[in-house]
């Protein structure tokens, strides 16, 4: 889905397909003279968790949901800091060590916006975005439990 | 009501999603979790550890305690893990 509020576009997709960064930073900064910071994050599949070697990874997510609740983090960012631009991409199905799973591009005029953004937007991903983990490694196949390290994360930009 | 299921959720329960007809009395997630786990042994395991589970109405995040009046739409699922 893609929404232009005025001058901070927001593109969410949820796909199989991988993606290329240089060419979703080059869309998110087309014709714009506006954007002075573009803070890229991406989440990639790796071999080690803890000491299992992991042979690869599944990723399940709830359609329709997942796309609304990454927008209402999206809006909150925007309520939140002065950005130009935010793209999310989180990919679905089964990968290997190396290979992408998700993207998350936040534009500013300035870098501190655009840092914290991307930081406040992966943290809600992790926490609130309806996607689960299935690892297979050596051991067998088992669904990845949530870590209290993530919820403390997302917790800290809770507004009192 | 339709109810949908996720990850090791809807592996345990069997299905995705199906629709489902709870008695009046059952008013709130929480009550109908309940409910649920009294249908089978597979609804019984899925719901054995009643607080971890998570839940949403209408595609957003809900409480146990919310109720389920006018719900199109709920799902049951583990704490997340994507990103």
């Amino acid at each position: 889905m893609t929404s232009a509020v005025t001058t901070c576009p927001v593109t969410i997709r949820i796909q199989e397909d991988d993606f290329d960064i240089g060419r979703e930073i080059a869309i998110l900064t087309k014709s714009r003279s506006d954007i002075g910071a573009v803070v890229s994050f991406s989440g990639i599949c790796r071999a080690d968790e803890d000491s299992a070697k992991i042979a690869a990874l599944t990723l399940e997510h709830y359609p329709g949901m997942a796309e609304e609740e990454i927008k209402r983090h999206a809006d909150e960012a925007i309520s939140r800091w002065p950005l130009n631009g935010v793209t999310v991409i989180h990919r679905v199905g089964r990968f290997m060590p190396g290979q992408n799973i998700v993207l998350v591009l936040t534009a500013s005029q300035h870098r501190q916006a655009a840092f914290q953004a991307a930081e406040f937007l992966m943290d809600y991903l992790k926490t609130s975005a309806p996607f689960w983990k299935k690892e297979e490694s050596e051991a067998g196949a088992g669904w990845v439990e949530a870590q209290a390290r993530d919820d403390e994360a997302a917790a800290r930009w809770t507004r009192s | 009501m339709k109810v949908k299921y996720f990850a090791w959720v809807r592996e345990r329960v069997g299905k995705a999603e199906e629709m489902i007809e709870p008695p009046a009395t059952v008013r709130t997630i929480e009550e109908l979790i309940a409910w649920l786990s009294g249908r089978s042994e597979a609804y019984a395991y899925a719901f054995e550890k009643p607080k971890v589970i998570r839940a949403a109405i209408d595609h957003a995040h809900v409480k146990q305690d919310t109720a389920l009046a006018g719900a199109r739409e709920i799902a049951f699922f583990p704490p997340m893990t994507g990103g």
